[in-house]
């Protein structure tokens, strides 16, 4: 096990012990006053754990494939950002753009999430990106969105806060967004719609949840005792009838 | 000192407020700023701050930057002419200062980059002469002047303008122009910081922000994309915009908005990065026809484009993004009194442990005002 | 007999022709006879492509008379067509459409702006891309009180506005210039896409009642069929001083064109000329005209903004700015380019100025006397696709305007020949053989989806340049540069030559 103060640390230094201690061998990671530092755990391929104390900077966990990171803070900008494989546990909230062009790997966050989350995130074959935010959504949730699964669960929100902003699924063409509860008509992007689970789904959502609820402590039951929507793409060509040849 | 070409520029912002007034030091926003030293290159940092001349308090302060003396001179004969001034004097620095806290840990890796061959820079107390406001107000008067000298006098450029505030701005990082300034010196109740990040730049220290107007400062991360017809939008009024960078025009606007239209300020924020029409649709009648009747006559005024800006004013501190949030902002406050307003969370648990942290929803304004009335 | 040689040779291929006759009921002009099999009378085509169109065999096809005058760069087979056409007539040549000459066409000399890094394009399919317009007159600044309850008031009282879905708006073209089922497309079309047509000068047909929202009614010279019902029966009054294809001229529908329903509509008897004048009796200076606008606001009880339509001429920007100070909450602006059912070919070839200046100048004018606001802008006279828009609105347009644009929508071939009432596409008609080709629900169709298309592109455009509002693009001069223009036209149009930045 490996501890690193990080009070004042440079970026590039930190990344670079973790990168090398990593190549020596070393498979557990504790930083310690971690504040702003960016593009933690970018570009490791090894199944390495990292516990970050403190609000990492942007583009934590970038191009990452294989790591689990726990995150004991909030998060900013840019988490998961084109991220390939790996865990990312995050006990506070983060920022917009979460999951950017995501394509495999596991993101669960506690609190709340920003604008943009899940934004083109795609799947290939048996790659499924998953994200499982316990809060609220700012707008544009699953922009673009061509593959994987977005959960959102809304816990401790007030009564005016909606669950997800504007401009929900806007653009979709692939994957799936699980809401807990209900969302406005006229928040849904013209490319999505809302259906109900059906067991295929209710099965999927047990199997994540479940996990979700081990690292966050939750219980699996109360979770599941209210009602998710479902939200899927109409078309994995929405824009096909706008142009003319 | 003038640069002829137009800068884009991405940025890092921060800003604090004491709502009641408690007068601090320069050091915590400098150390905020500088935790975002990576979202600046070097070629631009300013500070503006409130509260900072409490004996100079009634008397407009005019922060002046001049490339020679023979500017300096032509331009103090012009400030005789239209202004009695109580004190001048150069403003203090510290010479090829640089930021030796490093909170980010960069400059001992990278190296420092200590601020060298800055302008002169001139401090002026002036009082408008009574004689001169039978016509116009004495604010009208003094941004008529504002206007005159930036168009007019070649190698001089007026950097703030407001009572008991000031911009420190030049070129460099923006922790070693706090540094060079000896903004650990000063006291004030609002400190707005930003970091610059221009793509090109010659190196042009009226370029970088905080860009004012009487007491009105901006500091701005992203590019007004609709900076074109801002300008124009401008012009009839009066305001010379001939410093060819975006961030200008926000300062005028909230100068023509909030000043002289008399606009309260969530509604001129809802000028300045208005609701959708989708949105204004489905707003109860009253509400919407405010907001419909605003984008009908501010249109031009609309801000577009990526943006996470922070105004500071003398009795505030306002912070709002663009329409659809291109560029981040997270605010926190810790008790009653103090507000935070920055471009990343971590710049603000740099120097507080907030109680509450949260990102503002796009083009909604979160207002900090001083409890108490100040003019 | 007349020395005209044929402007076009129709050549039939009679191994595939079944001999159908399609061709000869479809030609309006009188080309295609049937004697065993079918036979072009040449003379007679005007390439209106009908009959290419409708032939099951496409055994048709039309070509240019090339060889008929020896070669002059100077006296071109058209000029000495038109000498003789005059020598065997001694008539004015008449025409339609608009100025087909080879001038300098300044919106293709000027490019677009887009982002690239320092601040991003946005996505005009997933973010929202905002082209709703209002038109009319706006004041410089608004004010609020505050009520009892501390709540906000705006204590401003707006004029009337007008709200366009998309900033492309149909040109004025009267019933009789065009035929009732032209009306009826257009009406449909502009309820369906948000936007308006314009009724031209030839008063209103009953059928177009229920369409009041989105109706333009103009009040021309001849005051046909205006009547306080009619100017209450829109969305907007317009005042048509003049039109880019003949300024400072009037027009005249001929009576054989002057049948039941139109002779209801203009309310002149069945078979009577009707003469537009040349100007407005009533408006021989400005405050005349500042006179008219107040008598329809006083009939409109100050419920509906009226705007003037001038053509694009040298003093376009004064004129303008008299306009907005006499009143008018919008100003339409026709430029030398623009269109028209019939007009003296001398007049629409050689009077007026290109529209792109008459804009810039307009704006640029109205905006130094701080009265931008006090009007809307449209812009007229030849916009032919969505970059024209998004250039007309970067150099200060509100709205545009398309006329001829929506006729080819509808089928027309721009043949010029809407003088002689002989439209084969039903469009420029009122032969009830000839009105009933064009099916109002398909020609309405047919709008929708231009707008549609031009409104996505303009989305796309405005995604572009970073900005998700047209607000931000009108009249942002900075996005547009010019090249191969000369300086003082770019200093004209108010913007910088291509290669300059910011």
């Amino acid at each position: 096990m490996m501890r690193i103060d990080c009070k004042g640390m440079y970026y590039r230094k930190l990344n670079s012990m973790i990168r090398d201690a990593v190549e020596e061998g070393e498979t557990e990671f504790i930083l310690d006053n971690v504040n702003g530092q960016r593009y933690i755990g970018n570009g490791i391929n090894e199944k390495v754990s990292i516990t970050i104390n403190g609000v990492p900077g942007n583009d934590l966990a970038m191009f990452m494939n294989g790591p689990a990171l726990v995150i004991n803070a909030n998060a900013q900008d840019g988490v998961a950002n084109t991220m390939n494989a790996g865990e990312i546990i995050i006990h506070g909230s983060a920022g917009d753009v979460l999951g950017y062009g995501m394509r495999g790997g596991k993101m669960y966050i506690k609190g709340n999430v920003g604008y943009r989350t899940g934004i083109h995130m795609k799947q290939y074959k048996k790659q499924i990106p998953v994200i499982i935010a316990g809060g609220n959504a700012g707008d544009f949730l699953g922009e673009y969105m061509a593959g994987g699964i977005l959960v959102l669960l809304g816990l401790d929100r007030d009564e005016n806060t909606p669950i997800a902003g504007d401009y929900l699924g806007t653009g979709m063409h692939g994957g799936v967004i699980y809401i807990r509860g209900e969302v406005e008509e006229y928040t849904l992007g013209k490319e999505v719609s809302v259906l109900d689970l059906d067991a295929k789904d209710e099965k999927l959502l047990k199997k994540h949840l479940s996990e979700y609820c081990k690292h966050f402590e939750l219980d699996l039951d109360e979770l599941l005792s209210k009602p998710f929507i479902k939200l899927l793409p109409v078309s994995c060509r929405p824009y096909g009838n706008m142009y003319a040849y | 000192m003038r640069c002829d070409c137009y800068i884009p520029s991405g940025c890092a912002v921060s800003g604090i407020m004491s709502k009641a007034g408690e007068r601090m030091d320069g050091n915590d926003i400098i150390r905020s700023i500088a935790l975002m030293h990576d979202r600046s290159n070097g070629l631009g940092g300013g500070f503006a701050a409130y509260g900072i001349y409490p004996r100079h308090a009634n008397e407009y302060a005019f922060h002046m930057m001049f490339d020679n003396m023979e500017a300096k001179d032509q331009c103090e004969e012009y400030l005789k002419d239209t202004f009695d001034i109580v004190l001048d004097e150069e403003i203090p620095t510290r010479p090829g200062a640089v930021f030796e806290q490093d909170t980010s840990g960069r400059s001992a890796e990278c190296g420092t980059q200590p601020i060298t061959s800055p302008p002169i820079l001139w401090r002026y107390f002036m009082d408008v002469p009574e004689h001169r406001t039978t016509f116009v107000s004495e604010r009208e008067y003094v941004v008529e002047k504002v206007m005159d000298i930036n168009s007019k006098f070649t190698g001089t450029f007026v950097a703030s303008s407001g009572k008991n505030m000031g911009a420190f701005k030049g070129v460099g990082y923006p922790e070693d122009i706090g540094m060079f300034y000896k903004l650990d010196e000063y006291k004030g109740y609002i400190w707005t910081a930003h970091g610059r990040f221009p793509t090109n730049t010659p190196g042009w220290w009226g370029g970088a922000h905080p860009f004012c107007l009487l007491d009105w400062s901006i500091v701005h991360n992203g590019e007004i994309s609709s900076y074109g017809i801002n300008k124009r939008y401008l012009e009839p009024f009066g305001y010379k915009l001939e410093l060819r960078t975006d961030t200008e025009v926000v300062a005028y606007l909230f100068d023509l908005l909030v000043r002289r239209h008399k606009m309260p300020m969530d509604l001129a924020v809802r000028a300045l990065a208005s609701p959708f029409w989708k949105d204004i649709d489905r707003m109860p009648k009253r509400e919407q026809k405010i907001a419909t009747a605003i984008r009908q006559v501010y249109g031009g005024a609309l801000l577009n484009g990526p943006f996470s800006i922070i105004l500071g004013y003398s009795r505030g501190m306002v912070g709002f993004n663009d329409r659809i949030k291109l560029r981040p902002m997270t605010c926190a406050t810790k008790g009653d009194d103090m507000l935070y307003m920055s471009s990343e969370e971590s710049a603000i648990r740099e120097i507080a442990d907030p109680d509450t942290v949260w990102s503002p929803k796009a083009g909604t304004a979160v207002i900090g005002e001083l409890n108490w009335e100040v003019e | 007999m007349s020395q005209i040689p044929p402007e076009f040779i129709v050549k039939i291929d009679y191994d595939t022709c079944r001999r159908c006759r399609r061709c000869v009921m479809n030609c309006s002009f009188g080309c295609m006879q049937f004697k065993d099999r079918v036979v072009p009378d040449h003379k007679k085509c005007v390439a209106c492509h009908r009959c290419v169109t409708f032939c099951p065999e496409s055994a048709i096809s039309i070509t240019k008379n090339e060889l008929t005058y020896k070669d002059s760069a100077n006296w071109l087979p058209e000029t000495r067509q038109n000498i003789l056409k005059q020598a065997e007539t001694g008539g004015i040549l008449l025409t339609g459409m608009g100025n087909p000459r080879p001038y300098q066409i300044l919106w293709d000399h000027m490019l677009i702006d887009a982002c690239q890094v320092t601040n991003p394009s946005i996505d005009p399919l997933r973010e929202p891309m905002e082209l709703r317009t209002f038109l009319g007159r706006k004041p410089n600044r608004l004010e609020f009180t505050r009520d009892g309850n501390d709540e906000i008031k705006l204590s401003t009282e707006l004029q009337p506005q007008v709200k366009l879905d998309v900033p492309i708006v149909f040109a004025a073209m009267s019933y009789g210039a065009i035929s009732l089922n032209a009306h009826r497309a257009l009406a449909m079309a502009a309820k369906n896409s948000g936007t308006l047509m314009n009724t031209g000068e030839g008063g209103i047909h009953k059928d177009l009642n229920s369409y009041t929202d989105n109706i333009v009614v103009q009040v021309a010279s001849g005051r046909f069929g205006v009547t306080s019902e009619y100017l209450n029966s829109s969305a907007m009054v317009e005042i048509k001083i003049g039109q880019g294809a003949k300024p400072g001229i009037g027009g005249h529908l001929p009576g054989e064109k002057v049948g039941e329903d139109i002779s209801k509509t203009r309310m002149i008897p069945v078979g009577t000329d009707a003469l537009s004048p040349a100007p407005h009796h009533d408006i021989y200076s400005i405050e005349d005209l500042s006179q008219l606008i107040y008598a329809i606001k006083e009939a409109t009880d100050y419920t509906k903004p009226v705007s003037v339509k001038i053509s694009a001429v040298h003093n376009v920007a004064a004129i303008a700015s008299g306009i907005v100070r006499a009143g008018a909450d919008a100003v339409t602006i026709d430029g030398f380019r623009g269109g028209t059912g019939a007009a003296p070919m001398v007049i629409r070839d050689n009077v007026g100025i290109p529209i792109e200046l008459a804009l810039a100048a307009v704006d640029q004018r109205l905006r130094d006397e701080g009265i931008r606001s006090h009007a809307s802008i449209l812009c007229a006279g030849s916009i032919r696709n969505s970059g024209d828009v998004a250039k007309a609105i970067a150099l200060g347009a509100d709205a545009v305007v398309i006329g001829t644009a929506a006729l080819v929508a509808m089928g027309c071939r721009v043949c010029q020949k809407c003088y002689t009432g002989n439209c084969a596409w039903g469009i420029a008609t009122q032969k009830p053989e000839l009105v009933r080709r064009l099916d109002p629900q398909v020609g309405a169709e047919r709008l929708s989806n231009l707008v549609t298309a031009w409104g996505y592109e303009l989305q796309e455009i405005l995604g572009s340049l970073g900005v998700n509002s047209i607000e931000s693009l009108r009249g942002s001069r900075e996005r547009l540069r010019g090249i191969d223009l000369d300086e003082q036209t770019l200093e004209l149009l108010g913007i910088k030559p291509a290669g300059i930045g910011q």
